[in-house]
């Protein structure tokens, strides 16, 4: 059998490898918030003939908003995003009319407006919901594990395993919206909780063999119970893991282009979300259970605790 | 066992015929038209509209409550009635906020000039008249035609002619930068008929709640300031077993008999205890005026829309038949089965989508597809225990009894996990964008529930069915090489 558990410190290292751009990403850059945190408005118009970013800064420098942010997709469709203009108001309706007159007749494809309160109360909502979703799984974990030696050890795990996941997509987005003007907005809040769900899932199957094998007593220690429960789990993991993601690809190759960055972050999710749950989950349940995690907070305080078997 | 199968197979049958007719366009097989109402509710991003969040801003000394907030909700619901979109929402969020979605809606525009005036109560002296709910009036505050939502006032009692219209905004408290021409595309024709006296208007109220009477009766009890009380009283005494009726934005809400001399406190009695509680909220906000302000707004073409679900179905097909070729590829004779599940449970699932009704959101069929990716799941789950047991030795019959039943704490304990979270997204999307979120995570927790359902009693049911009629021997059908069928080396 592979022995998967004896390498966890590797695991370890190519998780925090993997986590390390993003996170100098957010310490330096931050994250990009799109209107639905900050207020604003976001324009999306199809026009009749092509056009540049620059010839629609001149349009709107006329309306000191020249600072807006201006994306073409395709030749032919822009998409403004500028601070709040609302809908039905004069100035509005100025610059439609001075957009009308320098490229002809335009579709207006969708305009959201966000005030600047409503902004910050989607901040507030988005964060309670990240962290009660955090809480209600951590409590639901303990309380399906209950039956175990120590049931809150399993959700903290599971939990440490999400923010993993979290924390990659958090810094995956800073870069994107470094690089690629990509914006933080409500949509990216709930891919961040379905993969908060999908991970959690991921891991509470694993979780669910190494308690099944521990009442069976099918090894001697637990790092050899939860390393054959590892190995059992892992072709349905990695099954499972796929047809989601070829369900996703299909959306991202397909689908809508308004969709494409939410797809994105379902698809890097399911799939940090599959390794965290093999790699880190399970294999920070050995590492608490063999007293390492609490030598790291001991260091040079008495005896070292045994390394001791469930 | 093989005879209860075959009963919950038929019955597994019937229900995924009834899903499947339900599921297909309501021009096939519309029986006695019962498929009239059934049809997808498309959400603002799948068919264009209007998603508005306006904001009560009461000026200083006043503050809103829910009671207010709720008669407000009233009023912008008959407003948008009279605009004439099918399938509005409406709903107040908080304690200050309400959300009005208006699908299909073309001139965005006009449509939030309508939703923000401030309506106007008033009480009209009907000169003898018994005037109906819902009649037009022209009162001496005003025509009837000035207030926008006087789209197509076909109604009883009045005389159908045209008059000149004067489309200006009435009752607009906001500051004047902020107020621009309403755009109202073509002046309603205006109600022709007499023009009904206002005794008292929403600012005379100081309050309403729904009382009891001295009878014991549930009446709506209303007090009214100083001067307006002296009005109310000349023309009460006056009028005693005359009709009297209470207006908002220039339809009659409330029609009711004088029975008595009112000055400042009255009451209105014959009414049912929702209409007490109605009335009430109607009153007590037409005392406000409370001026709305647009916090939020979407609005969304009708070709994004299109274009958005023509891509879905692609993408939704594509990824159906990759997810079935993977399985079969893998499972062989249970994943042929379980393609048949998942048929089944989209099948399922879109007519729960109908029947409930969700509103599809573009969110919401990714929702839905990615729902199709974790609906195999669990039959992952249990084909992989299946194919260990059939490695420890065991028998088909008992390798497919006992591989359900070890699969199922996990597929129970990881859906419980994708449940919470969809349940905190529902409520996280109240506060966002309403219908775009909750759809996702309505769908999502739709697709959990029903996948359980599919892979715990269809798969099972259709492995124990199709295995007695053909027995299968060798193992490689069910996923297994033979040179594995020993046992698992441990």
């Amino acid at each position: 059998m592979i022995d998967l558990v004896s390498k966890r410190y590797l695991f370890f290292l190519i998780s925090g490898i993997i986590l390390l751009p993003g996170v100098v990403s957010l310490v330096f850059n931050g994250l990009a918030f799109g209107i639905d945190f900050t207020g604003g408005t976001s324009w999306e118009l199809q026009l009749q003939q092509r056009v540049t970013t620059a010839e629609v800064r001149d349009v709107l420098s006329e309306f000191e908003r020249g600072d807006s942010v201006i994306q073409l997709s395709g030749d032919d469709v822009v998409l403004i995003r500028t601070r709040e203009l609302p809908e039905g108001s004069a100035e509005k309706q100025e610059i439609a009319a001075a957009l009308q007159e320098r490229f002809g007749e335009y579709e207006e494809l969708q305009i959201a407006t966000v005030g600047p309160t409503v902004g910050q109360q989607i901040r507030n909502r988005a964060a309670i919901a990240v962290g009660l979703a955090s809480v209600g799984v951590l409590l639901y974990i303990a309380w399906a594990f209950r039956n175990t030696n120590n049931p809150l050890l399993y959700g903290v795990c599971a939990i440490v395993a999400m923010l993993h996941d979290v924390l990659l997509l958090v810094g995956l987005f800073s870069i994107l919206g470094w690089v690629a003007n990509v914006e933080v907005d409500a949509l990216f809040v709930t891919a961040l909780l379905t993969v908060i769900g999908f991970s959690v899932h991921d891991t509470i199957v694993v979780f669910d063999r190494i308690r099944e094998n521990l009442a069976r007593r099918v090894a001697p220690t637990f790092a050899e119970t939860v390393n054959y429960s590892i190995v059992q789990t892992l072709v349905r993991s990695v099954n499972t893991s796929v047809t989601v993601v070829l369900t996703l690809l299909a959306l991202y190759l397909f689908g809508g282009a308004s969709i494409r960055w939410f797809v994105l972050t379902l698809l890097v999710g399911v799939i940090a979300g599959t390794y965290s749950s093999i790699f880190n989950a399970s294999q920070l349940l050995v590492a608490w259970e063999n007293g390492e995690i609490q030598r790291l907070f001991r260091r040079g305080r008495g005896p070292e605790p045994r390394a001791r078997t469930a | 066992m093989r005879s209860s199968s075959s009963i919950v197979l038929v019955a597994i049958a019937i229900l995924t015929l009834v899903a499947t007719w339900i599921s297909l366009p309501s021009t096939f097989l519309n029986i006695a038209n019962a498929k009239d109402e059934l049809y997808v509710r498309r959400g603002l991003d799948l068919q264009g509209g209007l998603q508005v969040v306006l904001e009560a801003r009461p000026p200083e000394g006043m503050s809103v409550d829910g009671d207010v907030l709720s008669g407000t909700r009233d009023t912008i619901e008959r407003r948008v009635n009279a605009l004439g979109v099918g399938e509005p929402l409406i709903q107040t969020r908080g304690n200050n906020q309400i959300v009005v979605e208006l699908p299909g809606l073309t001139d965005p525009e006009a449509a939030i000039a309508v939703l923000r005036q401030t309506a106007l109560l008033e009480i009209i002296d009907t000169q003898g008249q018994f005037l109906a709910v819902g009649t037009r009036v022209n009162t001496s505050l005003g025509p009837a035609e000035d207030t926008a939502s006087s789209a197509a006032p076909e109604l009883g009692g009045t005389p159908e002619a045209t008059l000149p219209a004067d489309p200006t905004p009435q009752g607009d408290s906001t500051p004047a930068t902020e107020v621009t021409p309403v755009p109202t595309p073509e002046p309603p024709p205006a109600v022709l008929g007499p023009t009904y006296t206002t005794i008292v208007s929403g600012r005379d109220i100081v309050d309403a709640f729904p009382t009891q009477s001295e009878l014991g009766q549930i009446v709506v009890g209303f007090e009214l300031r100083g001067d307006a009380a002296d009005r109310f009283f000349d023309f009460t005494s006056q009028n005693v077993g005359r009709p009297m009726s209470i207006v908002v934005d220039k339809t009659v809400i409330n029609s009711a008999e004088i029975r008595d001399a009112i000055s400042s406190q009255g009451t209105i009695s014959g009414l049912t205890a929702q209409e007490v509680r109605d009335l009430s909220l109607q009153l007590k906000s037409g005392a406000l005026e409370v001026p709305l302000e647009v916090v939020q707004s979407r609005t969304v073409g009708p070709t994004l829309g299109q274009d958005s679900i023509d891509r879905s179905i692609v993408a939704g097909i594509v990824g159906l038949a990759l997810v079935a070729i993977l399985m079969i590829l893998y499972y062989r004779v249970p994943g042929l089965l379980s393609v048949v599940a998942l048929l089944i449970y989209a099948s399922l699932v879109f007519s729960l989508f109908k029947l409930i009704p969700v509103t599809l959101t573009l969110a919401g069929i990714a929702g839905f597809i990615l729902s199709i990716g974790m609906a195999v799941d669990a039959n992952v789950l249990i084909f992989a225990r299946l194919k260990e047991e059939l490695r420890t030795g065991r028998s088909t019959k008992a390798a497919i009894e006992a591989g359900f039943n070890h699969a199922w704490p996990s597929i129970r304990d990881s859906n419980i996990s994708t449940m919470i979270t969809c349940v905190i997204l529902y409520w996280f999307g109240r506060y966002v964008g309403a219908s775009i979120i909750q759809g996702f995570a309505l769908t999502l927790f739709i697709g959990v529930i029903v996948s359980m359902f599919t892979a715990i009693i269809v798969t099972r049911n259709l492995m124990r069915v199709i295995l007695n009629v053909f027995p299968i021997r060798n193992a490689w059908w069910l996923g297994v090489e033979r040179e594995q069928a020993t046992g698992l080396g441990d």
